[in-house]
């Protein structure tokens, strides 16, 4: 078995029909097929192959543009994505802010944009997973039980104990470098590769947040510090955005499909875009009917249990698609909150300059080309934001230093000089500026869903999601905040703010969508009038249909999804596979 | 990755547009046809530029004469000619995207204004003019602008930058960065100064 060049999948009825092949579908593959199910994974876009496609040590000089966003790689040209806030032929709508009025999904700078909402899709193997931050934090005992916490939001029927072994199960597949810090409510791993050392920005950025009472830790990456499981170590010299072609950080397609291919049991086809789940007479879902995109042609792949794993919105889409007599309101929605409580990280920043960096000697600040370092939220923290109004928190990451330059140099710095003098102002200032930025936790509320509009479709004939998507109160709050932290840690760092903090939330926030960390359209509860799953992703509705990405998530956590999904969807599986064995699904 | 609040492309075009503006101007449209690019999933291992580039023998020599004065060969490094702005530049304004047509028609027009003002007050051709007569030109130019800041021309510095570094292998590892190069371990910073900094093991740099 192995990737399918045709829709002529090869060993039906699979034990398995995987819809999506990034961090959950990944993860679904490897634990199902290693366990000796019969898989097959469908993918919506391309193969893709991150050891013959990366392009590792091009400049960027070696890309049209020089790498500049183009409304056909919104985020540069080698950015490892197939696809982004547009994929042709397949819209979605969403609301202009201002009027109200209906319309498609285009490119947009989140931070300046009249969408409600945004919505990153990936159309290659690997997914989201290819281009992804690689921030790999794990959810704390709190972040489950946020209601139980503060009254706000809503509790998981699950807590961090039932989630930890899975944790240490993925980290051990993963990799991820860390520190042991013992900090509450920011769990440690046991599987920690060690952390690169900070930049020189770095540690004074991390001086002066500590002065302001935030401190800093080492940054806990999806990225390789030592060799690990076969896969080399960081070369600390390219993007991550990119993708490694020498498996240094985790990507789907590096981590989790080769050894799922080598066990024999995995099948994998591409192109094909997952429509909507089929039944048996009793009730039983049986596969799923796809577009074979080579051809346009509807096919069904037939399986005894369905896995979606196509990102929350593309599976609750698929559910909401999914009408049988019995469930006219979409598999799933029985409950009515398939579609509902859609959440995305909460966003800003904020750059500034520092003259203790200026005529730095020549040095090299590539590193693994995410931070080095980060500030993460802690309950202490929270106790002095509750009192300023701000419910939920967020971490902080920064960039800056003698990295390539890009198209934006901060040229108002070198004033009117032209000729060898910018040459020798632009030395001095090379290197010195940095910009800190923020990720936070968005409490789920009654305005933000999708649902199918009743008149478009695709190109694919499929019906297509519209989104209704509004930041509460306590995330306008908390991007003001973000920014007076931002301020406070430039400054105690000997540095300036670039602009003026932004004092209005609304106009700090990033857009919704726009960190691409959807989630909670299919949310699991303890009790089926409460979500759409249960605490191991199955439907109430249809117990052999498993819902395994961030759609789950009850709240979203300044965390961010990822991890978390990973060690969900291993669990939904590895349960899955008990109660198939045990006879237990119908 | 730094995030600053005025663009390279605003920066560059304010300066064009307020050249533009400080003379009178006859102005060839720019027409770029449909726009095609290189698609949404062009092979990332070959630079492929699809689109015709669309700058004028005129205008190139104008370009690179500009980008000469901005950015000098001296001991810092070479003209940003010699490290392909020039065509870097064509490639920009070429480009089939609605930003880089928008800032291609601006910089077309500022190229044009600055030929005239050339022939104006020197009679011969920007290009051929020495580089006390074009820095005179500038010069004029920034003045005029009364330190208001609207005409910068060491905002072209964003075009010569990249130009030089994409070429750093050519002109030196150690002009300007040590970017792609491959490392057993991330070394941390520089140790030649004098702070000291309060994380464990950390240097002095």
């Amino acid at each position: 078995m192995a990737l399918l060049q045709t829709s002529k999948t090869r060993a039906e009825p699979y034990d398995a029909i995987v819809v999506g092949s990034g961090a959950a579908g990944g993860i679904a593959a490897y634990v199902l097929a290693k366990a000796g199910a019969k898989v097959l994974m469908l993918e919506a876009g391309r193969n893709y192959d991150p050891a013959k496609e990366t392009p590792m040590f091009q400049s960027n000089a070696d890309a049209p543009l020089r790498n500049a966003g183009t409304p056909q790689k919104p985020r540069g040209y080698f950015d490892a994505t197939i696809g982004g806030w547009v994929v042709k032929g397949e819209p979605y709508l969403v609301q202009n802010r201002k009027s109200g009025e209906w319309m498609e999904g285009a490119v947009a700078d989140r931070m300046n944009t009249v969408q409600n909402f945004m919505w990153w899709r990936a159309r290659m193997l690997g997914g989201r997973t290819n281009h992804w931050g690689r921030v790999s934090l794990r959810m704390g005992p709190l972040d489950f039980k946020p209601r139980s916490t503060d009254g706000l939001g809503f509790d998981w029927p699950i807590s961090y104990e039932d989630v930890a072994p899975y944790y240490d199960k993925v980290e051990q597949i993963v990799g991820i470098f860390g520190s042991k810090e013992n900090l509450e409510n920011n769990p440690d791993s046991d599987y920690f590769l060690p952390p690169p050392k900070p930049r020189a920005y770095e540690l004074l950025l991390a001086r002066g947040a500590k002065k302001m009472g935030w401190p800093a830790i080492p940054a806990r990456m999806a990225i390789l510090t030592k060799p690990f499981n076969g896969r080399s170590q960081c070369l600390y010299a390219t993007s991550c955005a990119r993708g490694c072609s020498v498996r240094a950080n985790f990507q789907s397609t590096t981590v989790l499909l080769p050894p799922a291919l080598d066990t024999g049991n995995l099948d994998i086809l591409p192109n094909a875009m997952a429509s909507r789940v089929t039944f048996d007479g009793r009730g039983r879902a049986d596969g799923i009917i796809y577009i074979d995109k080579t051809t346009g042609e509807e096919k069904r792949a037939n399986g005894k249990a369905v896995i979606l794993a196509a990102s929350a919105c593309e599976t609750a889409r698929i559910l909401l698609n999914t009408r049988p007599a019995n469930f006219p309101n979409g598999l799933g929605n029985s409950s009515g909150h398939l579609g509902r409580w859609l959440t995305d990280s909460t966003g800003s920043d904020l750059s500034g300059q520092i003259p203790a960096l200026e005529n730095m000697p020549l040095h090299n600040e590539d590193g693994v080309s995410t931070m080095h370092l980060y500030i993460p939220w802690t309950p202490d923290r929270q106790k002095i934001a509750s009192k300023l109004g701000v419910p939920r928190g967020f971490y902080m990451e920064w960039s800056g230093g003698r990295e390539m330059p890009g198209l934006n140099p901060p040229l108002e710095f070198v004033g009117d000089a032209y000729g060898s003098k910018l040459k020798r102002e632009a030395r001095r200032y090379f290197g010195s500026f940095v910009n800190i930025l923020a990720r936070g936790e968005m409490i789920p509320n009654e305005q933000s869903y999708c649902e199918i509009d009743p008149e478009r479709k695709d190109r694919w004939g499929i019906p297509i999601l519209r989104f209704h998507f509004q930041r509460g109160e306590a995330e306008l709050k908390q991007a003001a905040y973000m920014q007076q932290a931002f301020a406070e840690i430039i400054e105690a760092s000997g540095g300036r703010v670039i602009g003026e903090p932004i004092r209005d939330g609304a106009k700090a926030i990033t857009a919704g969508g726009s960190v691409n960390h959807e989630m909670g359209v299919t949310r699991m509860s303890s009790r089926a009038e409460d979500g759409v799953t249960n605490s191991y992703g199955q439907l109430w509705d249809c117990p052999n249909v498993v819902v395994a990405d961030g759609g789950v998530f009850v709240s979203s956590p300044f965390k961010t999804p990822t991890l978390t999904i990973m060690a969900l969807a291993w669990r939904a599986c590895e349960h899955l596979l008990d109660v198939s064995k045990k006879g237990e699904l119908g | 990755m730094i995030i600053i609040p005025l663009s390279r492309r605003e920066a560059l075009a304010r300066m064009i547009a307020a050249a533009a503006l400080a003379g009178s101007l006859d102005l060839e449209v720019f027409a770029a046809g449909e726009p095609q690019g290189f698609g949404d999933d062009p092979n990332l291992l070959e630079k492929e530029i699809p689109w015709p580039r669309a700058l004028s023998e005129g205008e190139r020599r104008t370009t690179t004469a500009l980008a000469d004065v901005i950015l000098p060969a001296d001991e810092l490094g070479p003209a940003a000619s010699t490290v392909g702005v020039t065509d870097f530049i064509d490639e920009w304004v070429s480009a089939p995207y609605p930003q880089q047509q928008r800032e291609g028609k601006i910089i077309r027009e500022g190229l044009a204004w600055i030929e005239t003002a050339a022939m104006k007050h020197f009679g011969k051709s920007f290009a051929a003019a020495d580089v006390t007569e074009q820095s005179k030109l500038l010069d004029e130019i920034i003045d005029r602008q009364s330190g208001a800041r609207v005409m910068n021309f060491s905002d072209c510095f964003a075009i010569g930058l990249p130009a030089l570094t994409l070429r750093r292998r050519k002109v030196g590892r150690r002009s300007v960065t040590l970017e792609t190069f491959p490392w057993r371990s991330f070394p941390g910073p520089h140790r030649k100064r004098s702070v000291t900094l309060d994380w464990p093991d950390s240097p002095s740099f």
